[in-house]
């Protein structure tokens, strides 16, 4: 049996709205086995990509602990959290999010510019995790120049490029046509099963939650169930 | 370097508004370069003047007059050494355009006075006994192709001739300057002609040149001087050559003052103007830096990225402004020969670039902390 990758214990999340406190997430508790491929489903406003956030380390629990592969994220300041983030996670979001006067290439060698590599080395990384996600011969397209499936395709590749062991997925095919969608889907299975990333997607879409190992619903900030796969 | 491509991408996104901001510092420091030239010309010319010289001016006024008879008083003075003098001639070259200063002024004592004015001794003896000679500078020489033996005509505007008649000199020499800093700008009339010519003011002078032994002895024989004539219906004011130039410089107008106060409105205006676009350009990117962000890069990284980019953006106008002014200033100059020793001082070209740089950080500096700010999650809009 794989141990955890993720433990979460006892996570509450507030937000505050003026003087108006919105509670997200109640004492949660959550692990994820290194290897899995989790998806998380719920209606919106339940607190999917409030959680999300926490296990990506983009944001931090109002009480309770985030640990990572051994390390209490929760506890870390701004700065060291934003080199584990470049070091542990990969990020894939509904929208792509890719910077728009870069070609493919450059985009996917933006978390490289946060290591020690050479400008080629960078570049042949960033070939590398394009040729992954079957894109090399796009390699000097600039985002308007790529379909939709493209542009999902090489964040994909600048998730992977750093060989992170966790990607984070929100609603990674929530802007896509159907077929697009199960390819990028099934990409994401070859991640997992054969490269052995441990993925946690969120998504509205029970046919994108089919391709996980997991499920997990949330509803009202609380795990109500696990669905089997 | 290797965030180039990231500086570059902010730069490049809106490429028309970047080549808009990237003009407006261009013409800003354009400006800069020339406006600044021209206050070093004129500080220029008060620091090439010789310490061991003293005006003797009117009291009261630079366009009133002095009898030259003073010299023989002031000849008496322990300390001075030789005495010349200089009147502002005017009149027009075949169009007022064709400005340059003339003086009358006696040979012998002027050119014994003003050794930085080079000219063979041939010629400088045919100054001082040619009695219309003159002799003119090499740049204004060779801008109207003036050679030795020519009769130069001039129209009379202040001073008038017996016969109402244009002013015919004769061109005796052309000086050079003992080094590049001296001005070769001037024309120098022999004064005796002028004065046996002219229809009236015989025997009064602009002002008087003294040359002393000792400049640390200047106040003292500054103030014997005019203690010589107060009371007098023509008091004088005396002051080192450097203090006369600066106070005429001043009753043409306090050039660093005009100079500084059209700088500092132009450097306001494109400090709000580019302020205003480094703020549109990263409200704009807000989504972009906060994708940064979240692949790692931290607050300071984001902070350093966007003042690059303001300073990029500034260093670049800014040098282009200041090639500009470099190479526009040899016209500008040809065409204004009052000014000495025109010319793009390395010191004024490296104050444009620290203020080229100080602009980028000082417009990049909020946006940037706006950027460093970022909270993730607000700027990704995606709470719950």
């Amino acid at each position: 049996m794989a141990d955890n990758l993720i433990q979460i214990r006892d996570v509450c999340k507030t937000y505050h709205r003026g003087k108006m406190e919105i509670p997200v997430l109640q004492a949660l508790n959550l692990d994820i086995q290194e290897g899995d491929f989790l998806a998380l489903m719920g209606p919106s406003g339940s607190g999917k990509t409030t959680l999300l956030n926490l296990i990506g380390g983009l944001d931090k629990p109002t009480s309770g602990s985030v640990e990572i592969g051994g390390q209490r994220i929760d506890q870390l300041s701004e700065t060291r959290l934003a080199r584990w983030r470049s070091r542990n996670v990969g990020f894939v979001f509904q929208l792509y999010n890719l910077l728009p006067v870069l070609t493919a290439q450059r985009n996917v060698e933006l978390p490289l510019l946060l290591t020690g590599l050479s400008g080629a080395e960078r570049k042949k990384r960033a070939l590398t995790a394009l040729s992954v996600v079957g894109l090399e011969d796009r390699a000097t397209h600039k985002p308007a120049e790529l379909s939709g499936g493209q542009e999902q395709r090489v964040a994909i590749a600048r998730a992977l490029v750093s060989d992170p062991c966790l990607l984070i997925c929100d609603e990674p095919t929530g802007d896509l046509d159907r077929k697009t969608a199960d390819e990028i889907l099934d990409l994401l299975q070859v991640l997992n099963r054969d490269h052995g990333k441990t993925i946690v997607m969120v998504t509205h879409d029970p046919k994108a939650a089919d391709h996980a190992n997991h499920r997990l619903h949330l509803d009202k900030g609380s795990l109500t169930a696990e669905i089997p796969a | 370097m290797k965030y180039f491509s990231l500086i570059w991408a902010g730069l490049y996104r809106k490429p028309i508004r970047s080549f808009l901001t990237l003009a407006s510092i261009f013409i800003a420091f354009l400006l800069f370069g020339l406006l600044q030239s021209v206050s070093r010309a004129f500080e220029s010319g008060v620091d090439l003047s010789g310490a061991d010289r003293l005006i003797v001016a009117p009291k009261y006024s630079i366009v009133d007059l002095i009898p030259l008879s003073y010299r023989n008083q002031i000849r008496q003075i322990e300390g001075v050494e030789n005495i010349a003098h200089r009147t502002w001639f005017g009149g027009t070259y075949k169009d007022p355009a064709n400005f340059f200063p003339r003086w009358p002024v006696p040979a012998k004592e002027f050119l014994e006075i003003y050794t930085e004015y080079i000219l063979p001794p041939e010629q400088k003896q045919a100054f001082i006994t040619i009695r219309t000679g003159i002799i003119a500078g090499r740049s204004i020489a060779d801008k109207y192709e003036w050679k030795v033996g020519d009769k130069i005509p001039f129209i009379a505007d202040i001073w008038e001739n017996k016969d109402k008649g244009p002013w015919v000199f004769d061109l005796v020499g052309i000086y050079d300057g003992k080094d590049e800093t001296v001005s070769t700008d001037q024309m120098f009339i022999n004064y005796d002609y002028f004065d046996e010519y002219r229809a009236f003011e015989v025997g009064a002078v602009g002002t008087l040149i003294l040359k002393i032994s000792d400049p640390d002895q200047s106040a003292a024989i500054a103030t014997q001087v005019d203690a010589m004539f107060a009371n007098s219906s023509d008091e004088t004011k005396t002051s080192t050559e450097q203090a006369y130039n600066q106070m005429f410089a001043k009753q043409m107008g306090d050039i660093g003052f005009i100079m500084t106060a059209i700088l500092s409105a132009v450097f306001f205006t494109i400090l709000l103007l580019t302020g205003n676009t480094m703020a549109q350009a990263i409200r704009e990117r807000i989504p972009e830096l906060a994708i940064l962000k979240t692949i790692g890069f931290t607050n300071r990284s984001v902070l350093l990225i966007v003042i690059a980019e303001s300073v990029c953006l500034s260093l670049l106008g800014g040098i282009l402004g200041l090639v500009m002014a470099t190479m526009m200033i040899p016209g500008l100059g040809a065409s204004i020969p009052f000014f000495i020793g025109l010319e793009m001082n390395p010191v004024t070209f490296a104050t444009g670039v620290c203020a080229a740089i100080a602009l980028g950080i000082v417009v990049g500096l909020m946006p940037a902390f706006r950027a460093m700010r970022l909270n993730i999650v607000d700027a990704l809009g995606k709470h719950v």
